[in-house]
C-alpha cells in the first residue's frame, strides 16, 4: 500500500463529504436553524481538513480550515443562518470540488481561485464576529477555535521548528547541555493510562540519563494503594537538547506532576554562555534528528516524497467501495463451491461404485453455485444511483434561482444499484434531461398560476429496477411537449415528410434528433438544440433506450431503461455461413424474411432495403467477413435483421436467426486487438468462439462502404419488435 | 503483538493509522465510532493495549469514549491516544480531564505516529 492508495481512499471520502455538506446546505435554505445540520456540515469542513493536511493538500486543508472555523461560530450561535451564508458556502464547497479535482489529477488547484474563496469567507467572518461587538478583535485569527494547519504544526509533540531549519546549520559544533529535573508525579498518574517509565525512556532517548528514585513517600502496606503512584524522581540528562525538547517527554503529564528543570552551568562555558536562553535553537537542529528524537525526524523526510507524488502523472482512478456484506456473500459462496467440488473431487476417485443420481445432485449443486457466484460477483460492480442524483438538488437549486422558478425536486429509488461504469456514463445525460425539465418543462410561477396549476412545479426522479433492468425516470408537471410546434418545425426542417402523419411516439422521438430545438430563445442553460442527440446516443451506447411520454399542458416523462451491466449482454445468435455471430438484443428493432423485389442495388455493391416507405442500407455480413457461402441462391431464404444505433438504422443480411441467450462478453482489444465491426467476443456453450457485433460501427462502415444517401436513415424509427 | 484499537470516522484516516500500525508489526482493529468503539471494546476476546482516537466523530465522540472505557475495569490504566486536529489547549484539557494518556495532532505522518504510540507501549 503506497502513499498513493491512501490518496485515493480519502478523494473518495472526500467527495462523499464535500457531496454530504452541499445537500445539507440546500436543505439550510429551508431548515436554517436545525442544529444536526449546521453541525454536519461542520464535521464535514473538519474532516476533510484533517485528511487533506495529512495527505498534504495544504490548499484544501486551509480553505476547509476557514469553513470549518465559520460553522464553527454558526454552531455557537454567533453568526446566524443566512441566504448569504449559504451561498457563501456552497460556492466555496464548489471550489473545494474543484481543487479536489485538480489534486485527484495530480496538478496544483487554482491557487488565486482558493485565495479568494479563503479571503470572502474570511471577510465574512470579520463581518460577522465585528457585528457579534467584537469589532476591535473580529480578525478570522480571533474567531478561530484552534490555530490554521500550517501554524498546528509547531505545536506538534516533536517540535517541528527545529527540523526546518536548514540542515547545514546543524555542521557546527553542538554543546552538551545539562539538565536537573525533579519529577514528582500525581499519585493518579497511572489512571491517564500514563506511566512514568515512558517518560524516562524518553529522556533516555535524549542523551545520557541519570536516574535516582525517591521512594519516601511509600506508605505502611496496609495503607499502600496499587493503583497510585508513591515514586518521584531526580534526573540528570546530558544531551544537545534544547529544555523544549526535554520538557516535551512531559508533555502529556505536565498538569499533573511538578517538574522543575535546571540547567546546569556548562563546564565549557564560552560556547554556550547564556544557557537558559530557549531562543538559541539553531544551535541544536541536526544533533536533534540525529539524537533521535523520535517523533521529530521524519516531519520533512516523509514529507518530501508525498509532496513529489502528487507531481507524479495522473493514475486512472480505478479503486471501488464495496460493502462488507457483499464480500461476505462471496466468501461464503466460495465456501459452497468448495464444499461442492469436494463432494464431486470424492465421488471422482470411486467413480466405478458411486451413486450416478448423487452425482447428477453434485452437478446441480455447481451449477447453481457457480451461477450465484457469478451474480454476486457482478454485483460488485454494482453501485447506488444516488452517486449521481445527488448532483440534482444543487444544480435544480441553482437553475430555478437563475430561471425564476419555483419547483419541488422529489427522488426516489436512490439506493437502486447499477453498475459503476453504466452509472459514470449515465450521469450527464441524466444531468442534460434534468436541466431541460426545469427549463424547458416546468413553466414560470405566473404562467402556472394561470394555468390552473400549482405555482411550485414538480420534478420526479426516480430509479428501480425492472426485467433485468434498471429504469430511471424523469417526470415533470411543466407544459409538456408542444407536438405541433415540434411537428412544424420537424416539416421545415425536412425531417418529416409533408405527406406523413407521425404518431405521437415519432414526434417525441425527434427532439432527439441533432441541431432539433424548439425553444424559443436560446438560454445559456439549455436549448441550443446541442445535447438531447447526445444524450439518446449516450443511452444507445450504453444498451438502453429512452422513451418519452407527454401530454401538452401536464408534464412530460423520460423513462430511461439501461442494462445492469457491461459485462454482460442479452444476444441474438445468428447464423452467417458457417460462423456463428451475436448481435446486442436490445438493438434489434424487427427481423424480416427478405424479399427480393424490395431489394434496390446502388452503384456497384452496395443495397438498399425498402420497408414501408423508408431506404435502409443492407449490410451482407458475408462479404463485410469473407464468409465462403454456399452456391444455392444467395438471397434465398435469408433473413434482414434491422438494427438501430445512435445514427441510425442498417439491414444485416443472415441466413438464420438461432438462440437468444446471455453472454458475458470478453474484450477483443486486450485479447488480441481491436477489429472494426466487432465490439467483443464470448464463449459459447460448446467451447466455440462467437464474435459480438458492433452496430454503430458496422453503420459508419456502410456509411464509407456505400456512401449512402442517408435521407432514408434519417426517418423517424417505426415501432419496436425486439 | 500488541493489539490496537483505532477510533475515527474519516476511513482514510482510519486505514491510514491501520496500515501504518500494522506495517510495524502491531495488530489492529477499527471503528467509525465510539459507540462501535465501546462495543469492540466489551468484547472480551479483545484485549487491546491502546487505543487511538479522535475527537469529533458521530454518535458517540472520543470524549465519552475515553470516559466510558475509564470506567471499564480492564481500560482503567491503559493509554489511550487522543487523534485530533483539535490542538487548541481547551481540546487537550478535555481530553486529559476525561483520561486521555496524550494527543497525536493531525496532520501526521506515520513515523510520528509510531514514535508516539512507541512511547506508550509495553516494551
Amino acid at each position: 500500500m503506497s502513499m498513493e492508495e491512501f490518496h485515493q481512499i480519502f478523494f473518495e471520502e472526500a467527495d462523499e463529504l464535500i457531496e454530504a455538506m452541499e445537500s445539507e446546505l440546500l436543505e439550510m435554505v429551508f431548515d436554517a436553524d436545525n442544529p444536526d445540520r449546521i453541525n454536519n456540515v461542520f464535521r464535514a469542513a473538519h474532516s476533510i481538513k484533517g485528511g487533506s493536511a495529512t495527505f498534504g493538500f495544504s490548499e484544501i486543508a486551509e480553505t476547509t480550515h476557514v469553513m470549518e472555523t465559520l460553522m464553527n461560530c454558526v454552531r455557537d450561535g454567533e453568526i446566524k443562518v443566512t441566504r448569504d451564508l449559504i451561498d457563501l458556502l456552497l460556492s466555496s464547497v464548489d471550489c473545494v470540488k474543484d481543487m479536489l479535482g485538480s489534486a485527484k489529477a495530480g496538478q496544483p488547484a487554482d491557487a488565486d481561485r482558493a485565495g479568494e474563496t479563503k479571503t470572502s469567507l474570511e471577510a465574512f467572518l470579520q463581518a460577522a464576529s465585528g457585528d457579534a461587538g467584537d469589532a476591535s478583535t473580529g480578525t478570522a485569527e480571533a474567531a478561530d477555535p484552534e490555530p490554521a494547519p500550517q501554524d498546528a504544526a509547531p505545536e506538534q509533540p516533536a517540535a517541528a521548528e527545529p527540523v526546518t531549519q536548514p540542515a547545514d546549520t546543524g555542521a557546527l559544533p553542538v554543546a552538551l547541555r545539562e539538565y536537573v529535573i525533579d519529577f514528582h508525579p500525581a499519585l493518579e498518574l497511572f489512571k491517564t493510562g500514563n506511566d512514568p517509565l515512558h517518560i524516562l525512556r524518553a529522556l533516555r532517548d535524549l542523551g545520557e540519563l541519570e536516574v535516582e528514585v525517591d521512594a519516601d513517600s511509600l506508605p505502611a502496606l496496609e495503607a499502600f494503594e496499587p493503583d497510585n503512584l508513591y515514586l518521584s524522581w531526580k534526573l540528570r540528562l546530558q544531551t544537545e537538547s534544547d529544555p523544549d525538547v526535554v520538557l516535551e517527554a512531559f508533555d502529556w503529564v505536565e498538569d499533573v506532576c511538578s517538574i522543575d528543570l535546571q540547567e546546569i552551568e556548562h563546564r565549557d562555558a564560552a560556547c554556550d554562555p547564556e544557557p537558559e536562553t530557549v531562543a538559541q535553537a539553531p544551535v541544536a537542529p541536526a544533533a536533534e534528528s540525529a539524537a533521535g528524537a523520535e517523533a521529530a525526524a521524519p516531519e520533512s523526510v516523509a514529507r518530501a516524497p508525498a509532496r513529489s507524488e502528487r507531481k507524479a502523472p495522473p493514475t486512472e482512478p480505478t479503486s471501488i467501495r464495496v460493502g462488507i456484506d457483499k464480500i461476505d456473500m462471496l466468501i461464503n459462496l466460495v465456501g459452497e463451491l468448495v464444499i461442492t467440488q469436494s463432494m464431486l473431487g470424492e465421488m471422482g476417485e470411486n467413480i466405478e461404485t458411486c451413486d450416478l443420481e448423487k452425482l447428477r445432485e453434485g452437478f446441480l449443486q455447481l451449477e447453481r453455485h457457480t451461477r450465484e457466484l457469478q451474480e454476486n460477483v457482478m454485483k460488485i460492480r454494482m453501485v447506488p444511483i444516488s452517486n449521481v442524483f445527488n448532483r440534482m438538488p444543487r444544480m435544480v437549486h441553482d437553475l430555478t434561482a437563475k430561471l425564476g422558478k419555483k419547483l419541488d425536486l422529489v427522488m426516489r429509488g436512490e439506493h437502486t444499484e447499477l453498475d459503476k461504469t453504466v452509472m459514470e456514463r449515465i450521469g450527464d445525460p441524466l444531468v442534460h434531461l434534468v436541466r431541460n425539465a426545469v427549463d424547458h418543462g416546468i413553466e414560470t410561477p405566473d404562467v402556472r398560476l394561470a394555468a390552473g396549476k400549482p405555482e411550485r412545479g414538480t420534478l420526479e426522479l426516480c430509479a428501480y429496477h425492472a426485467n433485468g433492468d434498471v429504469v430511471i425516470e424523469i417526470h415533470d408537471d411543466g407544459a409538456g411537449i408542444n407536438r405541433d410546434r415540434v411537428l412544424e418545425k420537424a416539416r421545415a426542417k425536412g425531417l418529416v415528410a409533408p405527406e406523413h402523419t407521425p404518431s405521437d411516439q415519432e414526434i417525441h422521438q425527434l427532439i432527439f434528433h441533432p441541431g432539433f430545438s424548439t425553444a424559443e430563445a436560446v438560454s445559456d442553460v439549455s436549448g441550443r438544440g446541442v445535447g438531447m442527440d447526445v444524450v439518446k446516443q449516450n443511452i444507445l451506447e450504453l444498451g438502453g433506450h429512452v422513451d418519452i411520454a407527454s401530454e401538452a399542458g401536464r408534464g412530460s416523462t423520460f423513462t430511461i431503461r439501461l442494462p445492469l451491466t457491461l459485462a454482460i449482454v442479452d444476444g441474438q445468435l445468428l447464423r452467417v455461413g458457417g460462423q456463428v455471430y451475436i448481435i446486442p438484443l436490445v438493438s434489434i428493432l424487427e427481423s424480416i424474411q427478405l424479399q427480393e423485389a424490395n431489394l434496390r442495388s446502388i452503384a456497384d455493391r452496395s443495397q438498399l432495403y425498402r420497408i414501408r416507405g423508408e431506404y435502409v442500407p443492407v449490410v451482407a455480413l458475408t462479404e463485410l467477413f469473407n464468409i465462403p457461402v454456399p452456391d444455392t441462391g444467395r438471397t434465398r431464404d435469408q433473413l434482414l435483421v434491422l438494427v438501430e444505433s445512435g445514427q441510425g438504422k442498417i439491414g444485416l443480411l443472415v441466413d438464420d436467426l438461432l438462440a437468444q441467450q446471455q453472454v458475458v462478453i470478453k474484450s477483443l482489444e486486450s485479447n488480441y486487438r481491436p477489429v472494426a465491426g466487432v465490439s467483443g467476443a464470448t464463449i459459447l456453450g460448446d467451447g466455440r468462439v462467437a464474435l459480438i457485433l458492433d452496430i454503430p460501427g458496422l453503420l459508419r462502415m456502410a456509411r464509407r462502404q456505400g456512401d449512402f444517401d442517408t435521407a432514408g436513415t434519417l426517418r423517424v424509427s417505426g415501432p419496436r419488435a425486439a | 503483538m500488541p493489539h490496537i484499537l483505532v477510533v475515527d470516522d474519516s476511513s482514510s484516516m482510519r486505514e491510514m493509522v491501520t496500515y501504518t500500525l500494522k506495517s510495524a508489526g502491531h495488530s489492529v482493529k477499527s471503528a467509525p465510532d465510539g459507540a462501535e468503539a465501546l462495543k469492540i471494546a466489551g468484547d472480551d476476546a479483545e484485549d487491546f493495549d491502546l487505543v487511538i482516537t479522535d475527537i469529533n466523530m458521530p454518535v458517540m465522540d472520543g470524549i465519552t469514549l475515553i470516559k466510558e472505557l475509564r470506567n471499564l475495569k480492564r481500560y482503567t490504566y491503559r493509554p489511550i491516544l487522543v487523534l485530533s486536529t483539535e490542538s487548541s489547549a481547551e481540546t487537550k484539557t478535555a481530553g486529559k480531564t476525561a483520561g486521555a494518556t496524550g494527543w497525536i495532532v493531525k496532520p501526521f505522518d506515520p513515523d510520528q505516529l509510531l514514535g508516539v504510540v512507541g512511547k506508550v507501549l509495553p516494551h
